[in-house]
């Protein structure tokens, strides 16, 4: 950020350098987990729970909760930042790699669509999906992920705003063109880097 | 229209979205609210539900930028008011409530989300329940609502601490007594004043059956306060028999500092 009209009598309250560095421009630090999302939060039954790839692929995947909860996971410690302006450092999630689901997927396309009980969608460049970048996380400082955090499984790709990170996410669809999803139709940034502060649209 | 202060002139591809905003006044709501009336010349609009970017620089550039409610219709143009609650930690809300004063001017950028928004063209009937601070942008909805001179059926529940901590009480009063005027029910979650027969408790499942009923077609939720409230809210209202995409929510309240 630039400029600016001096505020008076403002002093605001800087960061020790250590944590500033990690922090976004525009964003300031919480140690709470705020809870932002547009509707009610959804309870699906685990035993009806699935997750799908679909779309533009030439295999499309299935994952029971089970079959799901099989799968290679890892643990991840990384810092989130929401485009409402909190950042959280150094949060601790438990996920399967995307790269590990959509291994043998099979696809041309270059853009995915997330979506997730409640109807909520979101979308992404498939590249920042891969090599390391993101998952599909069901657990969240040591405990399995609460509803109203996106549990039973929430994506989670933490270099884009949190919006990004689909609660209760269901499944990808792989589209060859760039499809806007929830938010991205309301007015907020396409991509949402925060480190580019990408947060609406014009940005 | 004029041109909110930009860099255009540098070459950029867009001009700055901030808009120069002149306190016009301020106003005591409660003990922690204080209403900021605002200029904001050249002003977009917007919709009722829909929230500012607030931005605070320092005399040295540092600049620190938090959201709020706008708490007037629409129909207001170019004069917008915010309505900050104080939190004891934060870091811009106690500038916002005790130092700034009419004359000062602040940046605003906005107007920002498109999804816990009302028009009156929407209809209803329209159920809105807010928590402290979460009454704001329901606010601006009443006010849309009586700007327009809707009938559209509405209802506002609002939890609050105590009486002296309902905000816009006497304007919700009067509203609430108006001909086609919308019902008001509050509910003081802490302490009561002598006499009060009013509810006395947390919103819950058969407070908000009492309150709404059975929704009827076309029925219409919109939900705002802290996130237990809005949680708790949001799902009595599925099982009253709300539509999961008929219940609108947003969170608000302290996070952190």
């Amino acid at each position: 950020m630039a400029g600016g009209i001096i505020s008076r009598g403002f002093h605001g309250r800087r960061r020790p350098p250590a944590e500033a560095s990690r922090l976004p421009p525009g964003q300031y630090l919480t140690r709470d987990f705020p809870v932002l999302s547009a509707g009610p939060t959804p309870h699906p039954p685990l035993d009806r729970w699935d997750f799908v790839i679909k779309g533009e692929v030439a295999a499309p995947r299935r994952w029971t909760w089970q079959e799901f909860r099989a799968l290679p996971s890892e643990r991840i410690t990384t810092d989130i930042h929401c485009v409402t302006r909190w950042s959280k450092l150094d949060t601790v999630w438990e996920g399967v790699a995307l790269d590990t689901l959509l291994a043998g997927v099979g696809t041309a396309a270059d853009y995915v669509v997330a979506f997730c009980d409640g109807g909520y969608t979101t979308n992404l460049p498939l590249a920042d999906l891969t090599a390391g970048q993101a998952w599909v996380a069901f657990a969240y400082d040591g405990a399995p992920l609460a509803p109203e955090h996106g549990g039973p499984a929430r994506l989670l790709v933490p270099h884009l705003y949190f919006w990004k990170s689909a609660k209760w996410v269901r499944g990808l669809e792989l589209v060859s063109d760039d499809r806007p999803g929830f938010w991205e139709s309301l007015g907020y940034h396409n991509h949402g880097d925060p480190w580019h502060e990408q947060r609406y649209w014009g940005d | 229209m004029a041109q909110p202060i930009g860099t255009s002139r540098l070459g950029r591809r867009t001009a700055s979205p901030w808009w120069v905003a002149e306190v016009v006044a301020t106003h005591p709501e409660t003990p922690r609210a204080t209403t900021l009336l605002l200029a904001v010349p050249g002003w977009p609009g917007h919709r009722a539900g829909q929230h500012v970017d607030v931005r605070l620089t320092a005399d040295d550039g540092y600049q620190a930028v938090r959201s709020y409610s706008l708490a007037s219709p629409p129909e207001d143009g170019e004069r917008l008011a915010l309505t900050v609650e104080r939190l004891g930690d934060g870091e811009v809300s106690p500038y916002l409530t005790d130092e700034v004063r009419a004359g000062d001017r602040l940046e605003l950028r906005g107007p920002i989300g498109g999804y816990f928004t009302w028009t009156a063209a929407a209809g209803g009937p329209l159920l809105l329940v807010g928590g402290g601070s979460g009454v704001v942008p329901l606010m601006a909805m009443l006010r849309h609502r009586a700007a327009t001179g809707s009938d559209v059926p509405a209802c506002l529940l609002y939890s609050a601490r105590s009486d002296a901590e309902i905000i816009y009480r006497a304007e919700l009063d009067r509203l609430a007594t108006a001909a086609n005027g919308p019902r008001v029910v509050y509910t003081l979650t802490r302490s009561q004043p002598t006499g009060w027969t009013g509810y006395r408790r947390r919103i819950d499942a058969a407070m908000l059956e009492e309150v709404s009923g059975l929704p009827a077609p076309g029925a219409l939720a919109y939900v705002c306060g802290p996130t237990r409230l809005v949680e708790n809210v949001a799902s009595d209202l599925l099982s009253l028999g709300y539509a999961p995409a008929r219940v609108k929510t947003e969170r608000f309240g302290p996070t952190g500092s």
